[in-house]
């Protein structure tokens, strides 16, 4: 009976004690509940996010370069396909065996197969390994006819950047390459769209447009897992290509200086006299900017490094020479525009003129005898110049060149190569050389020797500021929506009544006149100095200006001994130029030409002129129809 | 005696079957189906290893459950210490024999399969106390020796299982025996006094831990300290079952798992697994599920005329409820991460087994309900 009676407080207290922990767990699964809740209902949405994260890797792809086209829509800049060979390490079966086999399928080095090796240990079995970038189509048949025993071998289809025109548009376009870590950082764009394998602008236009060029990534979504591999594909979203970029130029001109420069350092360049359009600027030589597009090899760039003819610099923006006789228009003007002399001025010229005891010689040893402007324009007589530039001083000439351009850079926000050039006067001269000017210098000055330095296309856009009547102009290289027609832009020189008008540099139009027919002479008239390449037909008959640049001084000995070119070291031989403009009657388009150490101008540069303004003004026509950007299709 | 007893109190077959506690077996079922499905799901919609594993465990234990619940409960009382005893042996013997994996010793190679005797601990030490409290007077409940020899019984294993190095067993094993010793009739005082005596010793117990152990609690107080090494798991969980959201994902659709985001999935993780499948309302009627199944037991705790049968049943129902709550506190990043798993939906045999014997002996209750035990 105790026993009992103590067996039911046992279980009572057992009940009890049950309650009380029967009460604490339904406190706790409550608790676990509300947890739950709080995880899977308030925060659903952040733990969406964070598994879509997890999940859920984007692979950018390079993106697509916009093209650039010349003046009439020939592509100069485009995309090719490129083939290219990829390893997928996990999926090969003998690693060995298939560097083996590719080895003698296409013909890589010991260094190339070590790469491999060395990329497959860094790399995650899956991330595919870049074999060639640039598999060419024989070397692609061959690999596809032997995928069977490749196995892990995939080969891939994607874009670069190519050149249609190879050498001839590389000082305008530059190129692309890969780019350096310090490249990608400076550039916001290209940091945001980088991937590896893109290429970006290094020189040129391809640097400077970058931006716009560009184009945005393709973006390819994936499924990943937690190591990092891809499990399937969810999207593909296609990248725009970067802008299409439409030049000025026109590759058929372009064509024609190349070869008019061929084997030879120079430069030509060609600009519509009233929109400002560069038709043509090529620097000879030239090189091939697709052979940097996948790393160019040492042997190839050191044949482009060392050639004597320097085909790196682009002497059309960079390349600084005295414009020699060539800058005689220019003090012509001065002249006439200061009211120094008149039209009939005359100087007496013997063949040398004695200043301070320093002879200055003209480049005639007999002397041109007395001659007027118009005759010393056209036979470039020296003394004639050296007379009026001292009557003139280097400070008032200065003004003019100046205004003409001289000294400035022509396009200078497209190409950050470009050099000002300089021409001095006595100011410039105190402070940076901290002497005072001599008058000498005022005579070497006049005849475009002495400190001037110019750069070829300044000498176009002088010239084409003469032609078109002594208007400033705006040299442009690429298109754009500018809606001045030409008649609006020599209605509005004319006029100088349009809303955007066109800075006068003369203030007497007569002056322009005269330096323009003393051009005019000096190629179309008996004795001008290019009168044997003249054009008589009206419709290319060209107006011009010779000019030779020393190299060095010539010495007295050297001037008796009067050598011929072939007997100059090819170093000390002078520079030939030409500036010129035409039709003479209704002008157009003005062209400068400079061929380095080419001898004198009228032999050397002249009769390219003519071949050119041949070309140019066929073309004039065709140019003309061909304004209206829309129309074209590429 | 033993004879006789057996013959005279003995249901008939038919009387066992009609006593049987279908609800329970129902809900055990279905727990056991929806942990074979989310199996399924973790080899990822496939039947691979875990699937097959998993199910033939199910088809062994589920079968030795319902044959223990056809014995009477009087033989666990009769053979509880004996039980305990060979657990102990087992845990001796691991100690010295016992496989090693990934840093620990606690498994033995039985052929068939690999037992975890720390496991088989869980219900040994409910059986023994419970056969010990049956026994015992009221009045000599709170007496020093009864305390000391109660306090022993729970150490010595646990000291085993924390030595192979194993805390999340070793608590729940101390756990499974404070419950005991609670219901027993020991005095609330010792409980609040040893409680408080815990707190006071808590930091020269965390400088016994292990390292990766105080890792783990670092974790647990910061998991972004270290988000790709020590608190990934934990990171990883909490996105799967956040990302759940009310219905799931949907089944074989959970991307944290598929995606091999979720460590230790098939195991103490698989909770994670099935809300990120099932979302809030699925964890939710798991949790209901679970619910039922321990009340279920409490029922027959309470309609047990035997304080032996009740001891266990309560005590037991308790346990179960301990493994949820410390496990799903564990993935929901409420707790540090000590390895439990969650009754039959983990895959692991051993803690299978020690659940179905469990059953089976509340079942075995069930049916003898009206027993009463010497």
């Amino acid at each position: 009976m105790i026993k009992e009676n103590l067996g039911i407080r046992k279980s009572d207290v057992i009940n009890r004690r049950m309650f009380i922990v029967g009460a604490a767990k339904i406190v706790v699964f409550v608790g676990i509940v509300a947890r739950l809740f709080s995880l899977q209902i308030n925060e659903n949405k952040k733990y969406l996010t964070l598994s879509d994260k997890n999940r859920i890797r984007e692979w950018k792809l390079p993106p697509t370069r916009g093209n650039i086209v010349d003046y009439f829509g020939n592509i100069i800049a485009g995309n090719l396909k490129v083939y290219q060979l990829h390893i997928i390490p996990e999926q090969v079966e003998n690693f060995n065996y298939l560097l083996v086999r590719l080895k003698t399928l296409l013909n890589l080095s010991d260094k190339k197969i070590q790469k491999i090796v060395n990329l497959k240990n860094k790399l995650k079995p899956w991330d595919s390994i870049i074999v060639s970038e640039n598999l060419s189509w024989s070397q692609f048949l061959k690999v596809n006819n032997y995928l069977y025993d490749l196995v892990g071998v995939k080969p891939v289809m994607t874009i670069s950047r190519n050149y249609p025109y190879s050498e001839m548009y590389t000082h305008v376009l530059g190129y692309v390459s890969q780019p350096n870590e310090e490249e990608i950082l400076e550039n916001e764009i290209v940091k945001e769209r980088f991937v590896p394998g893109m290429k970006i602008g290094k020189l040129g236009l391809e640097k400077t447009l970058e931006n716009q060029l560009i184009g945005t990534n393709a973006i390819q979504r994936y499924e990943v897992n937690a190591y990092g591999k891809r499990i399937n594909q969810l999207e593909h979203q296609k990248g725009l290509q970067g802008s299409k970029i439409r030049l000025t130029l026109d590759t058929e001109v372009q064509k024609l200086s190349a070869q008019l420069l061929s084997n030879k350092a120079g430069s030509i360049s060609v600009m519509d006299i009233y929109t400002g359009d560069v038709i043509a600027m090529y620097s000879s030589p030239s090189y091939d900017p697709n052979l940097f597009l996948f790393g160019i090899s040492q042997d190839e760039w050191q044949l482009i490094r060392n050639n004597p003819l320097k085909p790196l610099i682009n002497k059309t923006l960079s390349g600084l020479y005295s414009p020699g006789s060539t800058i005689k228009p220019i003090v012509a003007l001065s002249a006439l525009e200061n009211n120094i002399i008149n039209p009939n001025f005359k100087v007496k010229c013997t063949g040398k003129t004695e200043l301070y005891g320093q002879t200055f010689h003209c480049w005639k040893e007999k002397g041109h005898g007395f001659v007027s402007l118009k005759n010393a324009m056209k036979q470039s007589c020296d003394t004639y110049f050296y007379e009026i530039a001292r009557l003139l001083g280097v400070d008032r000439l200065n003004v003019t060149a100046k205004k003409f351009g001289l000294g400035e850079k022509v396009l200078g926000e497209y190409f950050d190569n470009e050099k000002r050039g300089l021409f001095p006067n006595t100011n410039w001269k105190k402070n940076n050389l901290g002497r005072g000017w001599v008058l000498g210098e005022t005579l070497i000055t006049g005849i475009g020797q002495g400190y001037t330095q110019t750069t070829p296309l300044q000498l176009c856009l002088m010239t084409a500021q003469i032609a078109n009547g002594g208007y400033k102009i705006k040299p442009k290289i690429i298109v754009n929506d500018d809606p001045l027609t030409l008649e609006d832009v020599k209605k509005s020189m004319e006029l100088q009544s349009l809303q955007k008008p066109y800075t006068k540099l003369f203030n007497d139009s007569k002056n322009i006149k005269i330096v323009q027919e003393a051009m005019f002479s000096s190629t179309n008239e008996q004795f001008g100095t290019s009168y044997r390449s003249r054009i008589d037909d009206p419709k290319y008959q060209f107006a011009g200006k010779t000019g030779t640049s020393q190299v060095k001084r010539i010495s007295k000995r050297e001037r008796e001994l009067d050598l011929k070119l072939e007997q100059i070291p090819y170093k000390d031989r002078d520079h030939a130029l030409y500036v010129a403009y035409g039709p003479y009657k209704n002008p157009r388009y003005a062209l400068s030409i400079i061929v380095e150490h080419g001898g004198s101008g009228s032999k050397a540069a002249a009769p390219m002129a003519k071949e050119l303004f041949k070309l140019i003004i066929d073309r004039d026509e065709l140019r003309n129809k061909q304004s209206n950007f829309e129309n074209i299709n590429i | 005696m033993f004879q006789r007893d057996t013959l005279n109190s003995e249901l008939s077959f038919f009387q066992k079957i009609k006593e049987m506690d279908y609800t329970l077996l129902i809900c055990i079922t279905l727990l056991s189906i929806i942990s074979l499905l989310v199996m399924y799901s973790t080899d990822g919609g496939e039947i691979l290893f875990h699937t097959k594993s998993h199910f033939s465990k199910l088809a062994v234990f589920f079968p030795l459950m319902i044959f223990i619940a056809f014995f009477n409960i009087r033989y666990w009382h009769t053979f509880a210490y004996l039980f305990y005893l060979l657990i102990i042996l087992l845990l001796l013997y691991v100690s010295f024999f016992g496989l090693k994996s990934s840093g620990s010793q606690r498994w033995m190679d039985l052929y068939l399969f690999v037992l975890q005797p720390s496991e088989l601990m869980k219900i040994a030490i409910i059986l023994c106390l419970a056969k010990y409290y049956h026994r015992i007077k009221v009045e000599n409940v709170n007496s020093l020796t009864s305390i000391i020899l109660v306090l022993s019984i729970i150490i010595i294993p646990t000291i085993f299982v924390i030595s192979q190095p194993d805390l999340g067993t070793s608590i729940l094993i101390v756990l499974s025996g404070l419950i005991v010793l609670w219901l027993g009739g020991v005095r609330i005082k010792y409980f609040v006094y040893s409680f408080v005596t815990f707190l006071i010793s808590l930091p020269f117990i965390i400088s016994f831990l292990k390292p990766y152990q105080k890792l783990r609690i670092l974790t647990f107080l910061d998991p972004d300290r270290d988000p790709l090494g020590a608190g990934y798991q934990i990171i990883q969980s909490k996105i799967a079952i956040g990302s759940g959201g009310l219905d799931g994902k949907g089944f074989l659709k959970g991307t944290q798992s598929y995606l091999d985001f979720l460590p230790e999935k098939h195991t103490d993780f698989i909770f994670t697994l099935f809300s990120e499948e099932f979302g809030f309302i699925g964890s939710v009627g798991l949790l209901i599920l679970y619910t039922i199944i321990i009340f279920r037991i409490i029922r027959i705790g309470a309609l047990s005329r035997s304080n032996f049968s009740k001891l266990f049943c309560f005590s037991f129902a308790f346990s179960i409820f301990i493994y949820i709550v410390v496990n799903l506190s564990m993935v929901l990043g409420l707790l540090p991460i000590v390895g439990s798993p969650l009754p039959i939906m983990s895959y692991g045999g051993s803690s299978m087994l020690a659940t179905m014997i469990g059953f089976g002996i509340v079942l075995s209750a069930k049916i003898n309900h009206k027993q009463i035990i010497a």
